[in-house]
């Protein structure tokens, strides 16, 4: 493949992927995603090829990354029209290639609904993606992510050819901001304000990073999106790249998902391939590359200041941040960071414009969100609704609502360092700041649905148990804090409650916010605060049946 | 350089622009506790002890003074309710490791900390980081590191490096808020390379 030399090369290039594909031949995805290949999607991608090649079928064939339904799993698309077939076996392989052949459907295969046992062919008529808003999800099905092709064919690198030809840097920057594209890592910052003062950062050398780390626990999104769709993570970087004025990018990602590396690496070098990344690209003056860094399998390796000294080869701990990143970051030069799914964002910003963008979601939070829906919950997976969507869409309307005929009791968000609500707050909005006042910051996007047997006091125990291990160890009130909270939980979840131990924890979950050096320490407390705040009659109970069961005679 | 005014507990103090908040309190004589700070290494921000409430265009934050860089206006109070609450408990959280460690009791004295508020574990270590980074920094030998992260972070001295370096130094004993350095090394020595003691002591006798 010679160096695209232009924009128009790059259409023509996409004209002649489109000219050779034929929208109405039958097409089978089969879905690689983290959930499914656990449940060795492998084998029956291995099956599918197999069967393909003894019958000669005339179809596409394709593994794909995640297409969302987790726990339905393994997953098959047939195209065309998006027939969904769950739990898929390789025993159903040639049923399923025969009838895409003839374009029937393998009624046994499809949805139906656990309660109604209504059955729901497309995917537009089941209920977990119908009320959903794929923006950045929806061409995952399509797409072989080891394939440049198959993202070129979907409009992949308009985009930064439309960036590059027909914009400045500052129009972009403005386009980006006028978005209002806030970060969704978890602060929900305006991501355009932050590439500004990178952008204005008096050093020449400047750098853009990908957050791929998604450490938070409960959250498998990013790594959906990455894994599913790297070159449009990559596409976004670098725009962001040109706006900002960087020479150089990094993708920051974990050491321990073999497939997301591999699909990066892959298309990096794609991208270097056909003169989308490297020097002069498409004929623009801009000189860009990127690398990929593994992470060090600890947790605070996605906080900012932390990654930074971890691509820098030192351990990571976070520096104290009296000095922005965006200002002094990797080796000291300005470092702009957003997540993965910010990134993801930007390719469709400035294809489709800043007016579309704000268009969806709400008055301060616009665009769509991903969301990992998980727990307590019928059909469990990878989300995407746009931002102000109600909870109560996401957790009845797509999750299903709770099974067992349980009653739903708390709705958890933000991992390890969000927050619990009470169900009663389930029509709140899915909205950063909204979220977060009501103390269930959304985070990352991990959210956690919780039934009315769930003891929260081992719930807030269990998340201080994940953070003690993830935390660098170098501030005392993260370090001892946590450790003494996690003690302090595991003996009232043990019966050896005391009725000071209340207190303890108000204390130590409010020196540990206010004296840690980075967010894992200063967020660390934050379940367990949103836990005393809505549930303190359970922590109460606890102890003073501790108590009563003590001062009973032996 | 251009130096710079700011207000420490209700004094003007004016310092070199650049100079930490730690820095211009202690030139005016206003004294604020630190466990990990140290005048030859760099500032380090880890015992978190120093934190101070800073209020700066009209919004009031805490910071560690060690770190913070001192600014035009900046109003500065290095002892309210919420400071000292901050470095109670903290004090508190080091004595759950090294109860009886002389300058833990003075600044539990001074704070008011209970030493027993929290569960012990007798580790010793407060985690300041001295011995590591003045071994790194002043002397850079590099014979003790931290291992491990979060609570089981540990100090541990490098049997091969330590068995050639620490013999004529031994200078991060003195630094030790806890003794804990030299007790570290001891069982290193004891453990890892006891012949050099004991052919020394040969020799002696």
């Amino acid at each position: 493949m010679p160096r695209l030399q232009t924009a128009a090369e790059l259409d023509e290039l996409r004209a002649g992927i489109l000219a050779s594909r034929d929208a109405a031949k039958p097409s089978i995805a089969v879905c690689g995603g983290a959930a499914c290949d656990g449940l060795d999607s492998a084998a029956l991608g291995a099956a599918f090829a197999a069967e393909i090649q003894r019958v000669e079928a005339k179809l596409d064939f394709r593994v794909t990354g995640c297409h969302g339904f987790c726990n339905k799993g393994p997953n098959v698309i047939v195209g065309p029209g998006d027939v969904c077939y769950f739990e898929v076996k390789p025993e159903d392989v040639a049923e399923i290639v025969s009838c895409a052949l003839k374009g029937e459907v393998v009624d046994r295969l499809v949805y139906r609904h656990p309660q109604t046992g209504e059955t729901a062919v497309h995917m537009n008529e089941i209920p977990f993606y119908k009320h959903q808003m794929r923006v950045l999800t929806g061409d995952i099905p399509r797409i072989d992510p080891t394939r440049i092709d198959d993202y070129l064919a979907v409009g992949g690198y308009g985009a930064l050819a439309k960036a590059l030809s027909q914009m400045t840097p500052d129009e972009v920057l403005a386009e980006v901001k006028k978005a209002n594209l806030r970060g969704r890592g978890g602060g929900g910052f305006p991501a355009g304000l932050k590439w500004e003062t990178t952008k204005n950062a008096p050093e020449k050398t400047k750098y853009v990073i990908v957050n791929g780390h998604e450490g938070e626990s409960a959250a498998f999104m990013d790594r959906a999106m990455l894994t599913g769709n790297p070159h449009r993570v990559l596409e976004g970087l670098i725009i962001g790249g040109y706006a900002i004025g960087a020479q150089q990018g990094f993708i920051y990602t974990r050491h321990d998902s073999p497939s997301m590396a591999r699909h990066v690496t892959r298309a990096l070098e794609q991208a270097r391939e056909h003169g989308l990344l490297g020097e002069n690209i498409l004929s623009s003056g801009f000189n860009f590359d990127v690398e990929i860094h593994y992470d060090v399998g600890i947790f605070v390796s996605g906080e900012s200041s932390a990654l930074m000294r971890s691509i820098e080869g030192n351990a990571p701990e976070p520096r104290p941040k009296y000095i922005r990143t965006s200002v002094s970051g990797i080796w000291d030069k300005p470092s702009n960071l957003n997540n993965v799914e910010t990134w993801a964002n930007v390719p469709e910003i400035i294809s489709r414009g800043a007016d579309w963008f704000t268009s969806i979601g709400s008055e301060r939070s616009k665009g769509t969100k991903l969301v990992s829906l998980s727990g307590h919950v019928v059909n469990s997976g990878v989300v995407e609704v746009p931002m102000g969507t109600p909870l109560r869409t996401i957790v009845f309307d797509i999750g299903g609502g709770v099974p067992d005929g349980k009653a739903p009791k708390a709705i958890h968000f933000g991992g390890a360092m969000g927050g619990s609500i009470p169900i009663s707050m389930i029509d709140a909005p899915l909205d950063f700041d909204g979220m977060s006042k009501l103390g269930a910051p959304i985070g990352a996007g991990g959210l956690l649905v919780m039934n009315e047997d769930t003891d929260m006091v081992e719930i807030a125990r269990y998340l201080l148990d994940f953070l003690v291990k993830e935390s660098c160890g170098k501030c005392t009130p993260c370090r001892e804090g946590m450790w003494q909270m996690l003690k302090i939980l595991t003996n009232i979840t043990e019966g050896k409650g005391r009725k000071f131990d209340l207190d303890r924890l108000a204390d130590l979950t409010e020196v540990t916010s206010l004296g840690s050096l980075c967010a894992l320490g200063k967020t660390s407390s934050d379940p367990l605060k949103s836990m005393l705040r809505y549930f303190k009659d359970e922590f109460e109970t606890r102890i003073a049946g501790n108590s009563a069961a003590r001062s009973q005679p032996k | 350089m251009t130096d710079i005014t700011l207000q420490i507990d209700g004094k003007e103090v004016t310092v070199p622009a650049g100079s930490t908040v730690l820095k211009a309190a202690q030139s005016a004589g206003i004294p604020i506790p630190t466990l990990c700070h140290h005048e030859l290494l760099e500032d380090y921000g880890g015992c978190r002890l120093c934190m101070v409430e800073v209020e700066s265009r009209g919004r009031t934050n805490y910071v560690v003074s060690c770190l913070y860089p001192v600014e035009r206006g900046l109003v500065v109070r290095t002892r309210t309710e919420k400071v000292d609450k901050i470095r109670r408990v903290i004090i508190e959280e080091l004595m759950a490791h090294a109860p009886d460690a002389p300058e833990l009791l003075r600044l539990a004295h001074e704070y008011g900390a209970d030493r027993n508020r929290f569960e012990k574990e007798a580790t010793f270590c407060v985690m300041c980081g001295l011995c590591v980074r003045y071994c790194a920094e002043v002397k850079q030998k590099h014979a003790v590191g931290f291992i491990e992260n979060g609570h089981v972070r540990e100090i541990s001295f490098i049997p091969e490096i330590a068995a050639k370096e620490c013999w004529d130094c031994q200078e991060c004993f003195a630094i030790c808020p806890t003794s804990y350095a030299q007790a570290a090394y001891f069982l290193t020595e004891a453990l890892a390379f006891p012949g050099r003691r004991k052919a020394a002591g040969a020799v002696s006798a």
